[in-house]
C-alpha cells in the first residue's frame, strides 16, 4: 500500500504512506472517510483524472524540541488513489477536513439515484 | 476424554505408547486448568491503540499521540505512579440504511499507558488536541537538591 513516488524532472523521490480509509454507501452516493492526522486543510491536494480520484495529505506537524525517547508515528505523508465507481457525478464531489479526518461526499448522478414511484 | 478406544495387553506394554499416554495427561491437564490461565492481559482488552511518540528535553517530557477523529471531550488523560494513561472513545457515526464498502478506521475505545522516563509534576501538566494530534506537556518535577553530609 505504501508508494514511493519518483518525479520526472529527477528530484528528490518521495516516499507516502496509505492512509486508513472507511467507505460508506448509501442510497445517494458513497461517504468517505481518510484518517490523516497532522494533515489540516492547506496540506491537502484532492485530483481526479478519468476515475481516478487520488489524495495526498502533507503533515504540518508542531516542531517539538528534545530528543525523540519513543517513536511509532510514520513521518511520511500520506498518499491514496481510489478508483471512482461511474454513477458517481464527479461535479458534486465535496470535502471537509476535521481534526485529522478527511470526509469526502461523492452524490451518485441524479438519473441514477433509487426513487419511489408513488402509485396512483 | 481419550483418543485411544481399545488396546490389545502386547501393544500397551510397548514403551512408544507410554509417549502416548503422557501427551494425553499433558493434554488433560490443560483442559483441566482454567480457561483464562494463559490468556494475557493485553488480549482482555479488546480495543485499539493509537500511535503514540515521546520526546524529552531539559524541562519536560512531551507525548504525540495520533488521534484523528476525535472530540476533545472524548479523551482521558491520567497521571498515576509515573505513568501515563491515555484513554477514551471514538464514536462511531454509521446509521442505518447503509453500507459499509470498506472499514479500515477503528471506532470504540482505546487505552494507551507509557512508563515516563522521569519524575513530572502532576500538577502543571497541559494538553492540546489539533489536526487530529494529541500532545500532552509534562513538565519535569524539580529534582530534590543532593544533601552534603559532611564528615566530622
Amino acid at each position: 500500500m505504501n508508494t514511493t513516488v519518483r518525479p520526472m524532472d529527477g528530484r528528490q523521490t518521495e516516499q507516502f504512506v496509505a492512509p486508513a480509509a472507511s467507505v460508506i454507501e448509501n442510497g445517494n452516493g458513497y461517504t468517505m472517510q481518510v484518517e490523516m492526522p497532522g494533515v489540516n486543510k492547506e496540506g491537502l491536494e484532492i485530483s481526479m483524472e478519468d476515475n481516478e480520484l487520488t489524495i495526498i495529505g502533507r503533515r504540518s506537524l508542531p516542531t517539538i524540541e528534545g530528543a525523540l525517547v519513543h517513536h511509532e508515528s510514520p513521518r511520511e505523508d500520506y498518499r491514496r488513489v481510489f478508483e471512482l465507481d461511474s454513477s458517481i457525478d464527479m461535479n458534486q464531489i465535496s470535502a471537509k477536513m476535521d481534526q485529522g479526518v478527511l470526509t469526502m461526499t461523492l452524490p451518485k448522478a441524479e438519473h441514477l439515484k433509487p426513487r419511489k414511484i408513488a402509485v396512483s | 476424554m481419550s483418543i485411544i478406544r481399545y488396546q490389545t495387553p502386547e501393544l500397551a506394554a510397548w514403551p512408544s505408547l507410554d509417549r502416548w499416554s503422557n501427551l494425553r495427561d499433558e493434554l488433560n491437564s490443560l483442559f483441566n486448568a482454567p480457561f483464562w490461565a494463559g490468556v494475557g492481559r493485553q488480549q482482555l482488552f479488546s480495543g485499539w491503540s493509537p500511535a503514540l511518540d515521546l520526546y524529552q528535553n531539559n524541562d519536560s517530557v512531551i507525548a504525540v499521540v495520533e488521534l484523528p477523529g476525535m472530540g476533545k471531550e472524548d479523551v482521558e488523560i491520567s497521571l498515576h505512579d509515573g505513568t501515563l494513561m491515555i484513554s477514551g472513545e471514538r464514536k462511531s457515526e454509521a446509521s442505518d440504511g447503509e453500507k459499509a464498502e470498506r472499514t479500515e478506521r477503528y471506532f470504540g475505545r482505546f487505552r494507551r499507558s507509557i512508563t515516563l522516563p522521569t519524575r513530572v509534576d502532576a500538577n502543571k501538566v497541559s494538553a492540546t488536541y489539533q489536526d487530529g494530534i494529541l500532545t500532552v506537556t509534562l513538565p519535569k518535577a524539580e529534582e530534590p537538591k543532593p544533601k552534603q553530609i559532611p564528615v566530622n
